[in-house]
Formats: structure tokens, C-alpha cells, sequence
């Protein structure tokens, strides 16, 4: 393991010299990663070179049109798939060399895109137990984490019924759970919030930002809800498979040109005032997020 | 009559068995025709389970179910009959994909439908055009498909039957935003010139503000309201206390007025903010 951190290290410090202190803390590095679901030269590149860094500990969003290449990217996170072309590097380990697998699994938890995916046993505790007994977790911790998890989705009370028998977004809460489960380094939510009520994203949310204070997890969420992307540390725009836009939520979300260009739209809060901006010609700051950032501005000028 | 009515509609899975489950209880409901009617409440409060009752999906435990005055199941083998006058796009598009091909799955209703062949190909690239999936696509296994991409794909399936009722059961899930807007639009065009009923099951509150005429919140199993979307938005605490929300935009003007900012707390959708704006925006300049 030391080696091969030592291989990023010295691979990294010859593509980009002087950037070698900042390869210690990048948990995932992809470096010209190309992907292509099939074997063929005329395939279709679903990835283009695409060259990235998730620092340690950052809590990162990606945004992107339906099938620009987000969950494929994902994939390639937990080494469901591997890079046609290019490489991609988890905590220092490559992921095309098979004796990293093991450790990269047991670090990187992903929660699919759908649930249904994700759900394999015929009792919700069994479910969330799944991931944790495979890493040889002794039993007596994981009856202790299947409960943490369970009452961290409020979904404790469910623990004896069967995943399919649930809701679709109780099955939702049932993937996040046996995720956070395994206690990963590093969490990939593919649009984990998709179908739940605004109670439920909000709570999903605040559990992921606490993991990723308190115990320093790194992580990736991908998502179409703007409002999310704009709590996080950082925004990656994907398009077609490359990676438009890389930035603080307020460089990202300021360019609503650009944003929308790639399919994608802005809060409702930052459209007001981008029209008040644009169409009222009023002097109001470009990156306003939140609710109360909006209205903030907009009561401004009435005083 | 109405397109739709409930009568103390009670659903119980798994009845005798270690999951029985009460789903949905004593619901009573009249949907006239021509609504677009957007369905809230919280994850497991009962939204599918309604929802599949008006296409005949399930059968009511206790209570009935009328489509345009008639109980769906007076006849039972007249059941089928009902799936064509009433779509349903499912909450999971897996659940509703089978073909080989994305052209093939779309094409799959409308041919059971006793459609000719002609008439089917105009109706699937019709339906292909109002999701916005490229005829590069259409050869494609809908299984190699992104997840916003299965779900345009299931979503069209049913569009190309042109059903009296469409049921969509979380459609936009998934959508990226332009798309969600995109599809949004387009069934709201689709509803004004077909006159038809359409069923919208959303946890967006923006969009079914924005959209839908009237709003049907389920809590607990029962149904909480069935009223214009504006009377149901303006129920704010009960909203938030079952889980639910106000759009943001409306947060902002319940913020702005309580300021003193002379603007109404009920603004729930952008071309209501932004005409609401421009007004004490010049009355400031009057004032002045
Ligand atoms: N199993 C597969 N086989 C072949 N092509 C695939 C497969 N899965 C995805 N694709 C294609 O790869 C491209 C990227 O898909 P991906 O699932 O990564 O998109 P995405 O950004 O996650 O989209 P969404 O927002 O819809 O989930 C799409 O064009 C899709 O059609
Ligand atoms: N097949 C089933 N067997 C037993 N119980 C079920 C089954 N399907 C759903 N339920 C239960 O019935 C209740 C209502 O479920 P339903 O799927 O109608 O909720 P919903 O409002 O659509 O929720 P969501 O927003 O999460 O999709 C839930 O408590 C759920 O656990
Ligand atoms: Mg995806
Ligand atoms: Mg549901």
C-alpha cells in the first residue's frame, strides 16, 4: 500500500511538478480517465479524459444532464468498472491492479442509483448487516452498527420487515443505511434523495454533512436537486462526458448561462435574483443561494 | 360524475400473512375531469398505493373505485380495459422495461392497443420526441440505459397510448433539471389540449406549484386534503409537521413580509414572484 501511495506520489509530481504536497490529501485522483461500455474503436466514449481530484475529507457534488456520464464515473469509484483508458486512483491505489479491490471496497461505500439494485436480503436487518458481515465485522458490532444506521434513516422501527414489501422511498433509506453500516472512509451517493419527501432529504443530508465533520468522510453526491449541490464544499459540472465546471457552489451557481447551457438549472432563489440582476438591472450580489441569502438581498432594497 | 371518485377506498397488503399492512384507509375522493392534480405526502404515506387502484393495479380491500361514474370492477374480466384508459408510469421505470429495445418497449402499448403498424410508429416517435430521447437511442437496450434515460423511456411508453387518465408516479425523479421542465411543459400542453385527467405523484413542492391545478395530500395512510393548490400551500405548518414542504420561492415571500416588505405570503410559483416583485417594486418608487 505504501507503494503504490509512493507510485501516485511520483506519477503525479511528474504530470504536474509542484504539486506534490496537495497528492498526499487527494483521497480519489482520476488522471485522463476514458470509458467506453463497449469493446469497439467506433464505440461511444461514455467518459473523455477526464482529469480529477477529491481531496480527503471534502464533501464534493456532481451535477450533470441524464447521461452525461455521473454514475459511470461513480462506478468506476468502487471498481464496478474500469478506466478504458487513463487511470484512477482511490486513496492511492489503483484501481485496474485486482490486489487493491478488496481494500478499495472495504474504504468506498456506494449507494446506487436504485435501490432495488442494492437490496439483496429478505429482512431489512439482515439487509443492512449484509455489507458489514462480508468485511468480517465481528457479530456483536454489527448488531450495534445495524441499529446506529437504522435509527440514523428513522427507519429502526421497519428493522423485521422485508425490503421489498417497502415504499420507494423507505427502500432508499433501507441502501443508505447499509451503507453508512460499513463505516466507510469515503461515501458515493448517486442521487440517494431522489425519492424522498423534503423531510427526508433534509435529514438524509444533515447525516451525511455530520459523517463528514465529525469523522472527516470523504464525500461524493451526486444529484440533480441544485439546493444540495449548494451545500457542498465543492461542484463538479459533467457534460457529454467531461467535466464543464469545477468550483465553489457560488463560482458554480453564479454562471446560470453556463449552468443552464449543460441542461441543468439554478435554486429558485438564485433565478429571482438573477432576474432582478438581469431584467431590473438592480445592483444585487450574483451569488446568492439559500432562502434566506434571497431574501436578504430582495429586502434590501426596500430599505 | 367524475373522472375519478374513491369511496372509503381501504387497501391491506398481504391480508393473513406476518405483513399485513393497512396502506391506505377510508380514502374518499372526487377528481373532476380535466384536473392535473399533483399528489404529495410523506415516503410511505400511501401515494402508490392510491394511485394503483385507478388503473386497476390493485383491488380495493374495502371500498370502490369509479372512472367516469363506473365501478372498475363491476366486471372484473372487463379489468384490461381499464389499463388502456388509465396509464401508469411506475415509480421504478425497472418495473416497467422488458423489451429488447428502447423503440420496441415504447412500441409495446400502443400495439397491444390493435394499433396498425403505421399508426404505432407515428405514436412512438411522437412519445420519443415529447421525452427527449434522440433516435440514437431508439436501438438501444433499454437496460443500457443511464437511470434518467430508463425513466424518459417508461415515461413514453405510456404517452404513446394516449390514455383519458395518465398517472405518473414520480416522473420527474431522476430528470435532470432541463428535461424535468421539458416533460413538465409538455404534459401541461398535452392536458390543455387533450382535456384529460392527469395524476402527478411529486415530492417537488416547485413543481407542483407550478403545475398542477389542484393538490391531493396523503398522511398516514388518509387523506389529508384535496383542494386548489394554493389553499393546500398555504397550510404551512400542518405541511411541514407531516414531513412536506412550501416551495422555496414561497419561504422567500413569507420572509420578505414578515420584514414588512408589502408583498402576500402566498406566491408559489416564479411568474407569481417576479409580477409580485415588479409591483412594490414600483410602489417603493411611488412612495419615494
Ligand atoms: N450498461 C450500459 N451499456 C451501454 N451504455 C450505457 C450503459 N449504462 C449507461 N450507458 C450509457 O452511458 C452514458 C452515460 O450514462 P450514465 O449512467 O453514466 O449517465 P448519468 O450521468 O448517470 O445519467 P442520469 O442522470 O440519467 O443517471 C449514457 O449515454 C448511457 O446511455
Ligand atoms: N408490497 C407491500 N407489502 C406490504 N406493505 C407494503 C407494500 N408496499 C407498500 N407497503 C407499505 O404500505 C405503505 C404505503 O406505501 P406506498 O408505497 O403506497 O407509499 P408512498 O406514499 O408511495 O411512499 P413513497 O413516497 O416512499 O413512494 C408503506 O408503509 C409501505 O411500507
Ligand atoms: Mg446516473
Ligand atoms: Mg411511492
Amino acid at each position: 500500500m505504501h507503494e503504490s501511495i509512493l507510485c501516485v506520489i511520483l506519477y503525479i509530481s511528474m504530470a504536474c511538478p509542484g504539486e506534490r504536497i496537495l497528492a498526499l490529501t487527494e483521497y480519489i485522483h482520476a488522471v485522463n480517465l476514458s470509458f467506453s461500455y463497449q469493446n469497439e474503436p467506433e464505440a461511444p466514449q461514455v467518459l473523455k479524459d477526464v482529469s480529477l481530484s477529491v481531496e480527503k475529507g471534502s464533501f464534493v457534488a456532481v451535477l450533470g444532464h441524464n447521461g452525461s456520464g455521473k454514475s459511470t464515473l461513480a462506478k468506476h469509484m468502487n471498481v464496478i468498472l474500469l478506466p478504458s483508458g487513463g487511470s484512477l486512483f482511490v486513496n492511492g491505489m489503483d484501481t485496474s491492479l485486482e490486489e487493491h479491490l478488496w481494500e478499495i471496497r472495504q474504504q468506498v461505500g456506494m449507494v446506487f442509483q436504485n435501490p432495488d439494485n442494492q437490496l439483496v436480503a429478505t429482512v431489512v436487518e439482515e439487509d443492512v448487516a449484509f455489507a458489514p458481515e462480508n468485511m468480517g465485522v465481528p457479530p456483536e458490532e454489527i448488531r450495534r452498527r445495524v441499529e446506529e444506521a437504522l435509527r440514523t434513516v428513522g427507519m429502526w422501527d421497519f428493522r423485521d420487515h422485508a425490503p421489498h414489501r417497502l415504499s420507494g422511498g423507505q427502500k432508499q433509506r433501507i441502501a443508505i443505511a447499509g451503507v453508512l453500516a460499513m463505516h466507510p472512509d469515503c461515501i458515493v451517493l448517486d442521487e440517494p434523495t431522489a425519492m424522498l419527501d423534503p423531510r427526508g432529504r433534509r435529514e438524509v443530508l444533515e447525516t451525511i454533512h455530520r459523517l463528514n465533520r465529525e469523522s472527516g468522510m470523504t464525500v461524493i453526491l451526486i444529484t440533480h436537486y441544485m439546493d444540495e449541490a449548494a451545500q457542498a464544499d465543492r461542484v463538479v459540472v459533467m457534460d457529454s462526458g467531461t467535466v464543464i465546471a469545477d468550483g465553489t457552489p457560488k463560482e458554480v451557481f453564479s454562471q446560470v448561462e453556463l449552468i443552464r447551457s449543460a441542461g441543468l438549472d439554478v435554486p429558485q432563489t438564485t433565478d429571482l435574483v438573477h432576474w432582478l440582476r438581469t431584467e431590473k438591472g438592480l445592483d444585487l450580489p450574483a451569488d446568492c443561494l439559500t432562502v434566506e441569502e434571497a431574501a436578504d438581498a430582495v429586502a434590501k432594497l426596500f430599505s | 360524475m367524475y373522472a375519478i371518485e374513491a369511496q372509503n377506498l381501504t387497501y391491506t397488503y398481504g391480508i393473513k400473512t406476518p405483513f399485513e399492512k393497512t396502506a391506505i384507509r377510508d380514502v374518499s375522493v372526487q377528481i373532476p375531469a380535466g384536473e392535473f392534480v399533483g399528489v404529495i405526502g410523506h415516503t410511505g404515506s400511501g401515494k402508490s398505493t392510491l394511485i394503483q387502484h385507478i388503473n386497476g393495479l390493485l383491488r380495493p380491500t374495502s371500498g370502490k373505485l369509479l372512472l367516469n361514474g363506473k365501478d372498475i370492477w363491476e366486471n372484473p374480466k372487463e379489468i384490461r380495459k381499464v389499463r388502456f384508459s388509465a396509464g401508469l408510469v411506475f415509480q421504478y421505470p425497472e418495473h416497467q422495461l422488458f423489451e429488447t429495445t428502447v423503440y420496441k418497449d415504447i412500441a409495446f402499448g400502443p400495439t397491444n392497443m390493435g394499433l396498425s403498424e403505421e399508426e404505432v410508429r407515428l405514436r412512438v416517435e411522437e412519445a420519443a420526441e415529447f421525452t427527449g430521447i434522440s433516435s440514437a437511442l431508439m436501438d438501444q437496450s433499454p437496460f443500457e440505459l443511464s437511470g434518467g434515460q430508463k425513466r424518459r423511456v417508461a415515461i413514453a411508453g405510456v404517452i404513446a397510448m394516449r390514455p383519458e387518465v395518465l398517472i405518473l408516479d414520480e416522473p420527474t425523479a431522476g430528470l435532470d433539471p432541463r428535461g424535468r421542465d421539458k416533460i413538465l411543459d409538455r404534459l401541461r400542453r398535452y392536458h390543455q389540449a387533450q382535456k384529460n385527467t392527469v395524476l402527478l405523484v411529486s415530492h417537488s413542492m416547485e413543481d407542483v406549484a407550478e403545475y398542477c391545478t389542484s393538490a391531493l395530500v396523503m398522511n398516514r395512510g388518509t387523506l389529508f386534503a384535496y383542494d386548489t393548490v394554493e389553499n393546500v400551500f398555504c397550510r404551512t405548518e400542518e405541511l411541514e409537521q407531516m414531513g412536506l414542504a412550501i416551495p422555496a420561492i414561497t419561504q422567500v415571500f413569507h420572509r420578505l413580509a414578515a420584514a414588512g416588505i408589502p408583498v402576500s405570503r402566498n406566491v408559489f410559483t416564479m411568474d407569481a414572484a417576479k409580477q409580485a416583485l415588479s409591483a412594490a417594486l414600483e410602489g417603493r418608487g411611488r412612495n419615494a
